[in-house]
């Protein structure tokens, strides 16, 4: 007896040393994914935001404006559409010249007006509109300066380079230093970039349409396929015989969840657009579709919540006389809904980062207009990314990382609404 | 209450399927090429602005995507204006005819150059066509004239007076318009010209048109580097040795960090593209549906009018102002007299 024994704790005692060895490895491997992955996400942050915080800054020039009533509403009759239409240009113009009266050729006017953003106008338009009282006065107002202005100004554009090499002039350079030295050319928080729709210019390019638009398209997907999934995990877990047509209905589940989005966007193509004519680049369609996309992926988290519920408390709400939907929907929906809303929320994430389904539905498209419905014309977050990304504008590389800001911001506040969410309704026993 | 969500989440799930959407259009809808929409959508918000309507929606389908939307029929679904980086072809035309689509007017309204670019620090490059063929074909003729894969490593493998440095050149893929017309433009007109090429067209014709169909090099010399030009502008930063192809403007964007090449001796400037003499250069094309006019997309008149302006697409417009290459001014005065009077092209 005691030689096995001893034999036993000889052996132990020759692989103890190995055994935690191999236990300081897996745990010092586990350690080092973590580290890589926090540098990872670090990095990335790092260089979104070292690339994008700048954006969320503009350029503004301060002119001492005049605003005459007789050429910019005529008829006196201070209609708002009308002024919309007013000729503000000019006005703005006039100031800008006013304010380096050394200008005087046609040429070198030509390129002093190119400090102003073409924006410029229709703001100023906007604000008249807003307030008739400004015409026929005299006031100080900010107008948006050129995307060239502004790259120079936040340093992205080297002063240095040659002038052929860049697309403002030594000539212009002089004149905004002459204007920075006065006070008159500053940097402001840009409000217009959280307040705007897209626009070719990308000093008043905003990022409110795509927000919404992501919204709109988000609420329509979760609306249609949270209620949907859950009835049918439920239907699934705790009602459905079992049978071959169970498993060949679980086993399609599966698959559908693998299947990549760009098949969802042709079969909405086929079936939404074409068939039910809805329309194009719609927050509506984008929702069906991703809706479509998500379903499964919540089916699946479900179904392993609720088969987490343990039998005992199943079976203790029958014996005191539950009946089945009384113990689904006081028992057993209550204690795998924070599991149900994780999977919910891993959907809906994947779901606010697609853009590839959303091409075949239109809604990888130049749209100015922030959509009020879901049937309005919209763009999202993630395609609005790409459309900046892809433009030829050095003033788009910032605000395509600080979009990517934004996307990011959207998904911390779906995760917060979540987590609330999952404390308010958890049931512990 | 969690029952009461669940209910209310229900009833708001059917509503939101049975609320059927009332269909009247409000706003243009353009479809079509990637490399228009830069400048289509300047257009749109110029548009915008001035006529009191809304902004129209600009999609970016590519050339051919584009086009088989706008000739898929009449009607709300259907969209009023196609942007076109080459002519519409008999074929499309007559699948327009098929589904209705029978009054379409045609703007001829700039050209593109594409450039082949390289970092500001690399040397400036000299290039003609042929030997852009030579350098990027997946095959090319050896010295008995027979089609062999590429042998080219080095740019001096082709003339001595080109550097000696490893062919590296990034570019379009296929889905692009820029590649068809880098294709249309270099590879197969390089390849037409050399003596080999044409030999072997007297021999075998079919041989030869396949030979010039504008396979790229597979085996790292041509890399297709995604649609994304300003991703190309920055791999060219980084590395000096290699070349981009890509889009006019954004040489024009980016002139402190990448120059062009001059190809047959002419640098590629907006004063060279829009005479012609640049040799890699096309013509961009607007197709609007007449019928459309009025009742499915209001304005749309307008909106050829706005195209049309001199403020717009002439030398001093804004889109020249964003790397857009103008037509001469003859051509433009026609384009718009056409354009306005909305003269619709023959369908075969």
């Amino acid at each position: 007896m005691t030689d096995t024994s001893a034999t036993t704790r000889a052996r132990v005692a020759a692989t103890l040393s190995r055994r935690y060895r191999t236990e300081r490895i897996f745990r010092g491997l586990g350690l080092a994914a973590i580290v890589l992955s926090l540098l990872a996400l670090a990095t990335l942050l790092t260089d979104v935001v070292g690339k994008g915080y700048s954006a969320f800054r503009q350029t503004y020039i301060t002119l001492e404006i005049t605003l005459d009533p007789a050429t910019l509403d005529p008829t006196g009759a201070r209609d708002p559409a009308e002024l919309l239409r007013a000729d503000t240009q000019t006005p703005l113009r006039e100031a800008l010249r006013n304010r380096l009266p050394d200008v005087t050729s046609a040429a070198d006017r030509r390129s002093l007006y190119q400090l102003l953003s073409p924006s410029a106008p229709f703001i100023l338009a906007e604000a008249v509109a807003g307030d008739p009282s400004l015409l026929g006065r005299t006031f100080r107002f900010r107008a948006l300066a050129n995307d060239e202005v502004d790259t120079l100004i936040k340093g992205s554009i080297s002063r240095d380079v040659p002038e052929d090499q860049r697309r403002i002039t030594d000539k212009q350079i002089a004149w905004i230093d002459e204007m920075v030295e006065a006070g008159d050319i500053t940097l402001r928080f840009n409000w217009a970039f959280f307040t705007g729709g897209d626009s070719r210019d990308p000093e008043s390019a905003g990022i409110l349409g795509a927000a919404v638009g992501s919204a709109l398209t988000l609420a329509v997907a979760l609306v249609l396929s949270f209620p949907l999934a859950v009835a049918a995990a439920i239907y699934l877990e705790e009602f459905a015989p079992d049978n071959r047509w169970t498993y060949l209905i679980e086993v399609n589940i599966n698959n559908l969840a693998a299947v990549p989005s760009i098949i969802f966007g042709l079969l909405g193509l086929a079936v939404f657009l074409n068939f039910f004519g809805l329309p194009r680049s719609a927050p509506l369609v984008g929702g069906l579709v991703l809706a479509l996309m998500t379903l499964p992926v919540i089916i699946i988290a479900a179904r392993g919540a609720i088969n987490a519920v343990p039998p005992s408390i199943r079976e203790a709400a029958m014996g005191i006389g539950a009946s089945p939907i009384q113990v689904v929907f006081h028992h057993v929906a209550p204690l795998a809904l924070p599991g149900i809303m994780t999977g919910t929320i891993i959907g809906m994430a994947r779901a606010l980062g697609e853009t590839a389904p959303l091409l075949m539905i239109g809604m990888v498209a130049f749209i100015v207009d922030v959509p009020r419905s879901v049937t309005d014309a919209a763009t999202v977050l993630p395609v609005q990314i790409f459309l900046w990304a892809d433009s030829s504008e050095r003033a788009f590389v910032e605000r395509t990382a600080a979009a990517t800001l934004v996307l990011l911001g959207f998904l911390l506040l779906m995760n917060a609404t979540a987590v609330y969410l999952r404390r308010r309704f958890e049931v512990r026993y | 209450m969690l029952r009461k969500t669940l209910v209310a989440a229900a009833c708001l799930a059917v509503a939101a399927t049975i609320a059927t959407p009332a269909l009247a259009r409000d706003q243009i809808r353009v479809v079509g090429s990637s490399t228009v929409f830069p400048f289509a959508t300047l257009v749109a918000q110029a548009f915008g602005r001035t006529s009191g309507m809304k902004t129209p929606v600009v999609e970016s389908t590519g050339t051919g995507g584009g086009i088989r939307l706008f000739c898929a029929g009449i009607g709300d679904a259907h969209p009023d204006v196609v942007n076109a980086s080459r002519k519409i072809t008999a074929a499309e035309l007559t699948t327009c005819k098929t589904n209705g689509v029978t009054e379409i007017v045609e703007m001829k309204i700039g050209f593109d150059g594409i450039v082949v670019a390289s970092a500001r620090a690399a040397a400036p490059m000299a290039i003609t066509v042929p030997q852009l063929w030579l350098a990027l074909a997946r095959e090319v003729p050896n010295a008995q004239g027979v089609l062999v894969a590429n042998p080219n490593r080095m740019w001096s493998d082709i003339d001595r007076a080109l550097p000696n440095k490893r062919i590296e050149v990034m570019g379009p893929p296929p889905t692009s318009g820029t590649r068809d017309a880098f294709v249309e433009l270099v590879m197969t007109p390089g390849c037409n010209a050399h003596p080999a090429i044409v030999a072997l067209r007297a021999a075998d014709a079919a041989k030869a048109t396949a030979a010039c169909a504008g396979a790229m090099r597979e085996d790292g010399a041509w890399v297709d580097a995604g649609e994304n030009d300003i991703l190309i502008v920055r791999k060219l930063e980084a590395n000096p040795d290699a070349f981009g192809v890509f889009g006019y403007s954004f040489l024009e964007e980016n002139a402190d960090k990448v120059q062009g090449a001059a190809v047959a001796g002419v640098k590629p400037t907006f004063e060279d593209i829009a005479s012609g003499k640049y040799p890699v250069s096309r013509p961009l094309y607007v197709y609007v549906k007449k019928q459309h006019n009025g009742a499915i997309a209001p304005g749309l008149d307008k909106f050829v009018t706005e195209w049309t302006e001199d403020k717009t697409w002439g030398p001093d417009g804004y889109l020249a102002d964003k790397g857009f290459i103008p037509l001469p001014t003859a051509e433009r005065t026609t384009s718009r007299t056409d354009a306005r009077a909305m003269k619709l092209v023959a369908i075969p």
